[in-house]
């Protein structure tokens, strides 16, 4: 285990959460990302949820020297780090040592920067499936040795090892894993919440499932409130892209067994991936870019997905499905292959009862 | 004459894996190296796999213009397919252009209320007559305008939420359309989206309709518009006023041809906004000859000594190379450095006002600057008429299923230029892909014949003031490109 950092920089209630983002092998993505979070002003909303940001690549005026000098001041116990944000895949390569990402002016590879500096940070948060897993940038045969904070896809360990953690506001002597804040990109809320329930000391260790993820959106299914749950329900599929049916049967949805609120907490104000059009690749989940088929279509066995709900026997639902097609409505039926409603739900002569 | 080695970066912003070594002598650059620091291997990564997996995997390129990614890799595919853009359906093509111009026209939005203008509330200007005006309306998180805008670009995506699903990383761009057809009730409250953008634009940014900008014909025109109220009424005259107090216009100068793909495609199969190569010396722009662009890799950390058409280009790393001081390979013209950037899309496209500033003074830190406002202006309109060419219960997609063996091309302008793809398929899976970035192009190093890249030749002569260790002029330049570095590194 890495050595805490000392109490001497203990953030005191009513203090500010100091956060530092950086990135390091991934798109951008997550930052951009949380541009679009649902608030008429965002600054605003950091502020008054007690957030400081002490340097984000985005949105900060300070440029070369001037980052490396704050960053020199964590290191020196100067300035306190609460709370230090990695977004992109952590580069080990090549054959280990760090070269294929330097940060920039300083002739150093990153990984040695998040290394010391997540050793002087009160807690660690992997913004986005990169940071968390390795995520896309480890993706085909992993060219740049890609791997996430505290796990190699599934696998702990990633950059900082199994055993790293970290000690939350000092006193508590909680035992912090990274917090893996994981998507591909990662949605704006997520990120938010996360920092805002940390800023308010309302976040444990216990709100973290098995893979570190915040449990206020991994508990949860992208299939919960999906807008096709009809046609699910009686295995009306999509045969092809713009079609209105379930993305399960042949599209290569995972929205049954990948954890997140996308359907209930929308994108971009009223999206997600399934409502968009196109089947939900899991990317929460680790090692969803390697998911051994092509992501447009559903891997089968006799006619049947291999990826069927985590929680149900095969052979129940092999029966449920099978009922539930023969007595598919001629209406879910014919919509569940076109792009628009072809078939309205029928107008009763008489008033519902 | 001393010469004295300055080391810059990181050069934040948009994600900012970029370093500059300068030289300096007298005050002044007098010589540029700029190092993309970072590789990542997507065109390693997309060996052997299945054609249609690009879908998924270039977006994540880049989360700042990942459906431009998206929208070469659909092209790519496409032509793979023997489809061409006529045969798209109608709403399917309008779909693609919406999604394409809302994340373009918000990358403008961003890079200049959050990337560009911040650098005029730097200490160094506090005793400029402006300044004032600027910090309070460009300051991180604290200008009100700067504010105003990350609002008005919230809103401006959920254009994409609607269209896309998400934003970023969009799966709804496919080769044959959208997966995501938009219903009569979804239509009319995107074009009120776009309209309250407008309203956005006309209100803080320009302080005048969108048409008037656009119909500015010339630099005369526009400084006369510029005079016509206070030096600060609206962010685009503030913008000019600042120019002018600092002669943006001398800065960073580019002398070389401009590229632009062209973009927007059209029923017709042609592009709204016209591509080509614009040649200064001659004034015209001539058709862009695809055979003629190669990537040289001799001052990059990647395999190859010769300059290769990018249907036969590798990109496997080398991180020993001599020579070698960045990631990033070298695209060439015809052997010629080439920038490009909305500033190239204007010219190409002949828009009268910036072939007449960019006449007199180049491609420089103010014509990238006010080309990319102008299209501002230009493309909204645009969108306009895509969504009510719309039609609600016609097809949006066509199945585009690929040949075992192809060769194609992608090509598209991302906001910050010249994107394209380009895609070898063999026995059914990806056999090769190689990607040129606009980023590439503008922040590409020296080739095989010592030639520097478009930025390293645009900050020859900046001005260093004594004491500077990330000279602020430098930074004027590097941002007036809008670097994309994660798209130059993939």
């Amino acid at each position: 285990m890495n050595a805490l950092p000392s109490g001497s920089l203990a953030r005191s209630p009513g203090e500010p959460l100091n956060v530092l983002w950086l990135q390091s092998g991934g798109c951008g993505g997550c930052s951009m990302s949380l541009l679009c979070a649902d608030t008429p002003d965002l600054p605003g909303t950091w502020r008054d949820a007690g957030i400081r940001l002490l340097w984000h690549p985005s949105l900060s005026l300070e440029t070369g020297v001037d980052v490396i000098t704050l960053m020199e001041d964590v290191l020196a116990d100067r300035l306190r780090l609460d709370v230090l944000c990695i977004e992109g895949a952590l580069l080990r390569g090549p054959n280990g040592t760090g070269r294929f990402h330097m940060l920039a002016g300083t002739g150093l590879p990153m990984i040695d920067w998040v290394q010391r500096l997540s050793a002087k940070a009160h807690l660690v948060a992997a913004v986005g499936s990169c940071a968390a897993w390795g995520g896309i940038t480890a993706g085909g045969d992993n060219p740049t040795e890609a791997c996430g904070l505290q796990h190699e896809d599934e696998h702990p360990g990633g950059l900082l090892g199994e055993s790293f953690r970290t000690p939350g506001r000092p006193g508590t002597r909680a035992e912090w894993p990274v917090i893996n804040i994981a998507g591909c990109p990662t949605h704006p809320g997520w990120v938010l919440d996360t920092l805002m329930a940390l800023a308010a000391d309302a976040l444990t260790p216990a709100d973290l499932d098995a893979l570190g993820r915040p449990r206020f959106y991994a508990d949860q299914l992208v299939h919960h409130g999906c807008t096709r749950n009809e046609y699910y329900e009686f295995k009306a599929s999509a045969e092809q892209p713009s079609d209105l049916g379930c993305m399960m049967e042949h599209m290569g949805c995972k929205g049954t067994q990948a954890h997140a609120d996308c359907n209930t907490r929308l994108w971009n104000g009223e999206g997600s991936c399934t409502r968009g059009g196109y089947a939900c690749i899991s990317c929460t989940e680790p090692g969803f870019q390697a998911p051994g088929h092509a992501f447009h279509a559903t891997p089968k066995i006799a006619g049947i997905p291999i990826g069927l709900p985590t929680d149900m026997p095969k052979a129940w639902y092999v029966a449920l499905a099978s009922l539930s097609k023969s007595a598919t409505p001629k209406r879910v039926k014919h919509n569940a292959t076109a792009d628009h409603v072809v078939v309205p739900p029928a107008i009763r002569r008489t008033r519902l009862k | 004459m001393s010469t004295t080695r300055l080391l810059v970066g990181p050069f934040n912003r948009v994600e900012g894996d970029l370093e500059v070594r300068l030289d300096v002598a007298d005050g002044r650059v007098h010589a540029a190296h700029v190092n993309a620091t970072m590789y990542r291997g997507f065109e390693q990564m997309l060996q052997g796999k299945d054609p249609h997996d690009a879908l998924v995997y270039v977006p994540r390129i880049c989360g700042i213009c990942s459906v431009s990614q998206s929208v070469a890799a659909a092209y790519a595919l496409r032509d793979a397919a023997g489809l061409t853009p006529e045969g798209m359906p109608a709403n399917g093509r309008h779909a693609l252009n919406l999604m394409l111009a809302t994340e373009n026209l918000a990358d403008h939005l961003t890079h200049f209320y959050l990337f560009f203008m911040p650098d005029f509330t730097r200490p160094v200007y506090a005793d400029r007559p402006w300044f004032a005006e600027a910090h309070a309306r460009f300051a991180p998180l604290q200008g009100h305008h700067a504010r105003q805008a990350t609002a008005a670009r919230q809103r401006w995506f959920t254009i994409l939420g609607t269209l896309g699903g998400k934003w970023p990383h969009t799966q709804s761009v496919l080769p044959g359309g959208s997966a995501r057809a938009i219903d009569l009730a979804e239509r009319l409250r995107l074009l009120g989206k776009v309209r309250e953008f407008r309203a956005f634009l006309e209100q803080t940014l320009f302080a005048a309709p969108l048409e008037a900008i656009a119909s500015l014909d010339s630099e005369a025109a526009l400084m006369a518009w510029w005079q016509q109220a206070a030096p600060d009424h609206g962010d685009l005259r503030l913008f000019l006023t600042i120019a002018s107090d600092l002669a943006l216009g001398d800065l960073g100068r580019g002398d070389g041809p401009c590229l632009s793909y062209g973009a927007y495609v059209q029923p017709d199969g042609q592009p709204a906004m016209r591509g080509g190569v614009w040649d200064a010396a001659q004034g015209l722009s001539l058709p862009v000859e695809l055979a003629q662009i190669t990537e040289d890799a001799t001052h990059a950390w990647l395999d190859g000594d010769r300059p290769l058409h990018p249907h036969d280009g590798q990109t496997l790393p080398d991180a020993d190379k001599p020579a070698a001081y960045t990631w990033n390979k070298a695209p060439r013209l015809a052997g010629r450095v080439a920038e490009t950037g909305a500033v190239a899309r204007q010219l190409n496209d002949g828009h009268p006002l910036i072939r007449d500033a960019v006449a007199r003074t180049g491609t420089n830190v103010f014509t990238r600057v006010l080309a990319r406002l102008l299209e501002l202006a230009r493309v909204v309109p645009l969108m306009e008429d895509w969504l009510r060419a719309v039609r609600p219960g016609e097809p949006w997609h066509q199945p585009t299923p690929l040949p075992d063996t192809a060769r194609a091309t992608g090509l598209t302008e991302a906001a910050r230029g010249a994107l394209g793809h380009w895609l070898r398929i063999e026995h059914g899976r990806i056999a090769n892909y190689q990607i040129v970035a606009p980023t590439s192009w503008n922040f590409s190093p020296r080739d095989a014949d010592g030639t520097p890249g478009p930025l390293e030749q645009a900050l020859v002569g900046v001005p260093v003031q004594p004491g500077e260790t990330t000279p602020v002029a430098v930074q004027h330049v590097v941002r007036s490109f809008d670097p994309c570095m994660v798209c130059t590194v993939h």
